[in-house]
């Protein structure tokens, strides 16, 4: 059955707009760190700029970005998934039990390290980059993206003590890592 | 409290998602755990330096080019074909994803939607050039201008006296619907005032939530809704809707 165009796209094209394209760089950002390459990145937010459009009759919140952000992780769990067809370019899971190691253990530095304080952000995005998934997931909705812990839990389809125990994870990982980097500057 | 315990809670508390009975605790280990206190000072700077060094990405022109040229154009008949053709990419995956979101729609009542509905316009109208669509501060050409645009007309009150001053309107949209803003500011903060219509002519005293940072004041009054939102502080936002309050009274009796 053809479907006629009607004034009623364009006035909801207009409204998406609205509402859709000022999170374009969030959701790009998050694209970036999920997927780690600029091109795949692209195309997993078009793609999900798309379906957000299709569903847009039916979006009744949460606030826009979380809702775009739960639709391109989707997009990029697609995305995972035909890469870890080729084995070279996989993304490890982490098994559930690492997220139960002691936090202690990643960090081993003296208390009275003092972390170096000029950071630019190529040094932030490698040592991110360089998180295992969904650590770095989970880092980057609250650091970067500002998100509340409820906010993640939805976007991650995970329960918010989850949300606190991955992110506690990420953030010990992030600092040993910061703290190393350092070590190496001396 | 523990170690173990700390290492958790503090990160909520550097999040600011902490109750105050639990911060306290979490203050009171942190202050006797030379530990936890360095993990606390060094999280907070990186998160600060995170913030300062901005490691966000912009995304290219030819993206947001490429995204624009698949919805439907204004003006020019849309081509819906051309988008549907961009769809059926979308297989299973995108049919899981539709439930994924209808599940975490359905969790969200009504309301606290519409804040956010709320909460993300005053976003957009922040953006340049999307604050007024009519830029006056005079209330009698604001109030005149919304006429004929919506099913109700907003009450467009000059406070100026009262330390708010009026911008200009704007119209809006929440929860799909065609909306009244009023648009004031109080030294560099907008408020946004939305009007709608409601379905009773019960006056609902004012409460005030905080959404994403923002304060929004909410109440109702002779048919109508009122959301005031501001990057104000609460007590300068109640202020602003005391006055607004007292004003419409007053217009109404005198």
């Amino acid at each position: 059955m053809p479907i006629k165009a009607s004034d009623d796209d364009a006035e909801k094209a207009r409204r998406f707009r609205d509402a859709a394209l000022p999170c374009l760089n969030d959701t790009y950002t998050l694209a970036r760190y999920l997927l780690r390459n600029a091109d795949d990145a692209e195309d997993a937010v078009q793609e999900c700029y798309l379906r957000a459009f299709r569903h847009f009759d039916s979006y009744r919140g949460p606030a826009m970005k979380p809702w775009l952000f739960a639709i391109l992780r989707n997009v990029c769990r697609a995305e995972y998934a035909r890469r870890a067809t080729t084995p070279t370019s996989a993304i490890e899971d982490v098994p559930e039990s690492a997220e139960q190691t002691p936090l202690w253990h990643e960090a081993e530095e003296t208390p009275e390290a003092q972390l170096v304080r000029r950071w630019d952000s190529d040094t932030i995005r490698r040592l991110v980059a360089a998180l295992a998934e969904p650590f770095r997931e989970t880092f980057v909705l609250r650091e970067i993206q500002n998100l509340s812990y409820r906010e993640i839990a939805k976007v991650a389809d995970v329960p918010v003590g989850t949300v606190m125990s991955r992110l506690a994870r990420a953030r010990a990982m992030l600092r040993s890592a910061w703290l190393a980097e350092e070590e190496q500057c001396k | 409290m523990n170690c173990d315990e700390a290492e958790i809670l503090l990160h909520a508390l550097i999040d600011g998602e902490l109750d105050a009975g639990h911060a306290r605790e979490v203050e009171s280990h942190i202050a006797g755990c030379p530990r936890c206190a360095a993990a606390l000072r060094d999280y907070r700077e990186m998160s600060k330096a995170i913030a300062e060094a901005g490691a966000g990405y912009t995304a290219p022109a030819a993206l947001r080019q490429r995204i624009e040229a698949a919805l439907p154009q204004p003006r020019r008949a849309p081509n819906r074909r051309a988008v549907l053709r961009g769809f059926a990419m979308g297989s299973a995956v995108s049919a899981l994803a539709a439930t994924g979101l209808v599940a975490i729609v359905l969790r969200n009542d009504d309301a606290e939607r519409i804040q956010a509905e709320v909460v993300s316009a005053h976003l957009r109208s922040l953006q340049a050039g999307h604050l007024t669509d009519v830029i006056s501060t005079d209330q009698h050409t604001v109030k005149p201008w919304f006429n004929g645009r919506l099913d109700v007309s907003p009450p467009v009150i000059d406070l100026t006296a009262q330390g708010f001053t009026l911008i200009g309107g704007r119209l809006d949209y929440v929860d799909a619907r065609a909306i009244g803003a009023v648009v004031y500011k109080r030294r560099q903060h907008v408020i946004n005032l939305f009007v709608a219509q409601t379905g009773t002519t019960e006056r609902r005293a004012a409460r005030i939530d905080t959404v994403q940072g923002f304060n929004i004041r909410h109440w109702s009054d002779r048919g109508l809704n009122f959301w005031a939102v501001s990057d104000l502080a609460k007590d300068e936002l109640a202020e602003f809707g005391e006055k607004f309050e007292g004003a419409m009274r007053s217009a109404a009796t005198g």
